[in-house]
């Protein structure tokens, strides 16, 4: 048996003194939130600010490229787990918003990177997590293999809530590998929804309207023929870059950026965007003003208050913050 | 409901009393067949105005005793709600009904470019509900996902007999993400009415290889290797070579039967990538020791070698009336040591055992083979599962990688997690089901689930009269 396996197995039951550390931490009274790089300090709403703030701890502590996973702390930056797989050339579905965003951060907040059509979404990319409970304890979820269905899923529930049942202290991730090949395309003729369906699996699409961007990866020879056929679309031109991003993140329906197309006035009706860049194929919207409150049911309302209640009946994790508000 | 979609009679409720795994103890209650959300929601606040459990069921292929009815609950049979809803393709999901069939699905998606992902082995039978209950995955969820990673929403009724819409069609639905936790919860936390699944585009080139080797081994290392290659095949499963031989009378697919393992590699995409990833497999093979790489010539080649693997467990029924099919994971590169381990096991308890599997995801299926009217040979068998489970566990493997727990594992999980950790899988329950009446006794191990398990157990078998 090969040293990495090994080391898996001893991890089945967290034994690691930084993550007990963490909880010692956490302790098991009074609110306490916890500070990553802030990259979405702002979402789900004010921390009380009688909370107190921690940080996760940091490191990788397992890199196995053979098996495609990593073992990370939640406080390791995005980008320090990121330029260690590049290394192997490998990568992740997490999105690298900024220098300082965390890995907890990341899950914590569940929003996806902008190729996610290609990379897969962040919910999937979580094979197990580690998170210090209410009570202060470590509790562990899932496992450390691609493939599991051993039990109810935890790792799925952190993701997107917001630290508000688990504060996440280690994650195992999958990770994927780096295409040979890539280019961003740009034209301004082309319509994105014919784009989309004129490649087989595009990275991703953006368009602000009037202007249309493709990220093609893959095999060189494949990148190359993709290219070819989006001839038939419009005139296509390499660039280095996408676009910026305006500041605010909507997520609707893929099928319902069709109807951003058209007059200023048409766009309004349905959608108050401002200027907007939309990921043809996911339904993600950068636009200058913030989408407005998304409905949740209150059947859906009084179960996730459940679940808060079940995880944390005191309300101390991240207290302040609602999954599901903006 | 009309009288003939609610049955009571001994004989149905005897054969609703099993599924496809080797357990019984179960009782089933009356059993219903409801065609509407509604009227599950009727069954659901009938059972919780009377105190008693429900038991969801699709086609009853699991293997792990999921579907068992414990206590005499009422089974809730999903098969008549089995309609193709609505096909969107421009927000890339079909709204189906649970009951639909997972091959039907995908041939109905086929010829509008797209299929549904998720292929168990099963997937002539088994439905989409009971996907969605167990997270199934099958030979193509190596680059594809699991069950997980394709559906979006699901409208589900609660144990109260609300109706919850989970997930939705945006990358990022507001909220909790339920969905996640519904899916693979083996029906403990209420019952799905209607699915949105993800439509995958069918791939436009796909290329199928066979290789050959003279030992497990070096099948088992030639799949590491590619994956540490940097190569994500579309599937890699493994056959050994008594399963290869059954496989090989049953469907005559032009498998070698004198190979000690023959491992099946596909890879699909775009035209170049398929042919480099190809080559590059077929390298890796003759590296690792491939006495043999054929690359299907013809799409009726390629249809037979998998029709060869996807009948593999038919082919069992010509050598021993009775297998017992297990399910774990391990890392992949764990494989051939703890394959080497399962064939050790086998001998010492005195049992033949096949190896067919998800090489790819290091997901084992250790078939064991028994004529079960041989005194004694249960207890071999359990014997010698419990040892797979231990050998897979100590190489840093989990209990299940697509069956699920059911009754089947729900007392090895105090081996994989503390009690800590199943205490927060029992507050995910009980969050959805706080009075524990969807599908009762099943999953969590007896200590940590639903307090009036024991009861429910108990309960006599003329209780429905």
């Amino acid at each position: 048996m090969s040293s990495n396996t090994a080391s898996l197995m001893a991890t089945l039951t967290s034994t690691d003194p930084v993550l007990a550390a963490f909880a010692d931490q956490v302790g098991s009274e009074g609110p306490v939130a916890i500070v990553g790089g802030q990259t979405r300090w702002s979402t789900g709403g004010p921390i009380d600010p009688a909370a107190r703030l921690l940080h996760a701890p940091t490191g990788i502590v397992e890199y196995i490229p053979e098996e495609m996973i990593v073992r990370v702390r939640a406080g390791t930056t995005v980008a320090e787990l990121h330029t260690e797989l590049a290394d192997r050339g490998q990568r992740t579905a997490l999105p690298q918003r900024s220098d300082t965003s965390t890995v907890g951060g990341a899950f914590t907040v569940g929003e996806n990177d902008l190729a996610m059509l290609r990379r897969g979404s962040i919910r999937s990319a979580l094979l197990q997590v580690r998170y210090v409970s209410a009570e202060g304890r470590v509790i562990t979820g899932g496992g450390p293999t691609v493939k599991n269905v051993t039990g109810f899923d935890l790792p799925r529930l952190m993701v997107g809530a917001l630290g508000t049942l688990g504060l996440l202290a280690e994650v195992i991730i999958r990770t994927n590998p780096i295409p040979a090949a890539s280019v961003w395309l740009r034209s301004d003729v082309a319509d994105p929804f014919r784009a989309r369906d004129a490649v087989l699996a595009p990275s991703v699409v953006l368009w602000d309207g009037s202007t249309t961007w493709i990220q093609l990866e893959g095999h060189g020879p494949d990148v190359e023929a993709e290219t070819a056929s989006l001839a038939a679309v419009g005139s296509f031109t390499a660039v280095d870059a996408p676009p910026a991003l305006p500041g605010e993140r909507w997520s609707l329906e893929p099928a319902a950026l069709r109807s951003l197309a058209g007059t200023n006035s048409d766009r309004l009706a349905n959608h108050d965007t401002g200027a907007f860049v939309a990921s043809v194929g996911t339904g993600l919207l950068f636009a200058e003003r913030p989408q407005p409150s998304r409905a949740i049911s209150p059947v859906v309302a009084a179960l996730s208050a459940q679940m808060k209640q079940n995880f944390d009946p005191t309300g101390r994790l991240n207290p302040g913050r609602i999954a599901g508000t903006n | 409901m009309a009288d003939d979609r609610v049955r009571n009679d001994g004989a149905e409720r005897s054969l609703l009393s099993h599924d496809a795994s080797v357990f019984d103890g179960g009782v089933s209650g009356p059993i219903c067949f409801p065609t509407s959300t509604a009227e599950v929601q009727s069954i659901m606040r009938i059972a919780m105005k009377h105190g008693r459990s429900v038991v969801p069921r699709g086609a009853g292929t699991g293997l792990a005793g999921g579907a068992i009815p414990l206590g005499a609950p009422i089974v809730v049979a999903m098969t008549k709600m089995n309609a193709i809803l609505e096909v969107d393709i421009d927000n890339r999901v079909a709204w189906v009904e649970p009951g639909v069939i997972n091959l039907d699905l995908t041939k109905y998606l086929t010829p509008k470019g797209f299929h549904f992902a998720p292929d168990p082995s099963s997937q002539q039978v088994c439905t989409i509900g009971g996907n969605v209950a167990n997270n199934s995955g099958g030979p193509h969820c190596l680059a594809y996902g699991v069950t997980n990673a394709h559906i979006a929403a699901i409208e589900v009724v609660l144990p109260s007999g609300e109706v919850a819409m989970l997930g939705g069609l945006d990358a990022e639905p507001a909220g909790l993400d339920l969905r996640g936790a519904f899916v693979g919860s083996e029906g403990t936390l209420g019952i799905a009415t209607r699915v949105a699944v993800a439509l995958t585009k069918n791939p436009p080139h796909v290329r199928t290889l066979l290789l050959s080797f003279a030992s497990v081994r070096d099948a088992a290392n030639t799949v590491s290797a590619v994956i540490a290659a940097g190569i994500v095949p579309a599937a890699m499963e493994v056959m050994d070579q008594r399963i290869t031989e059954a496989v090989e009378n049953y469907v005559h697919a032009g498998y070698p039967t004198d190979a000690a393992a023959v491992l099946l590699a596909e890879v699909d995409g775009l035209a170049a990538g398929v042919d480099i990833d190809a080559d590059a497999i077929g390298e890796i093979g003759r590296a690792n020791g491939a006495t043999e790489v054929r690359l299907a010539q013809t799409e009726e080649e390629r249809a037979l070698l998998w029709k060869g693997r996807k009948t593999a467990f038919g082919a069992i029924a010509q050598i021993a009336p009775d297998y017992y099919l297990h399910d774990t994971v391990v890392p992949r590169s764990a494989l051939a040591d703890v394959l080497e381990q399962i064939y050790a096991i086998a001998d010492r308890h005195e049992l033949l055992v096949m190896n067919v599997f998800h090489a790819g995801d290091g997901n084992l299926h250790p078939l064991l083979i028994f004529d079960a009217r041989e005194p004694g040979v249960l207890e071999r068998v359990h014997a010698a599962g419990g040892e797979i489970i231990t050998a897979s566990l100590a190489a840093g493997g989990v209990l299940s990688g697509e069956h699920g727990i059911g009754v089947e594992k729900q007392d090895y999980m105090e081996r994989l997690f503390t009690s800590d950790d199943l205490d927060h899988q029992a507050r995910l329950r009980r969050a959805f089901d706080p009075q524990c009446r969807a599908n009762p006794g099943k999953v969590l191990p007896t200590g940590h689930s639903c307090a009036d398990i024991q009861a429910l157990r108990s309960v006599p078998t003329g209780v429905w009269g």
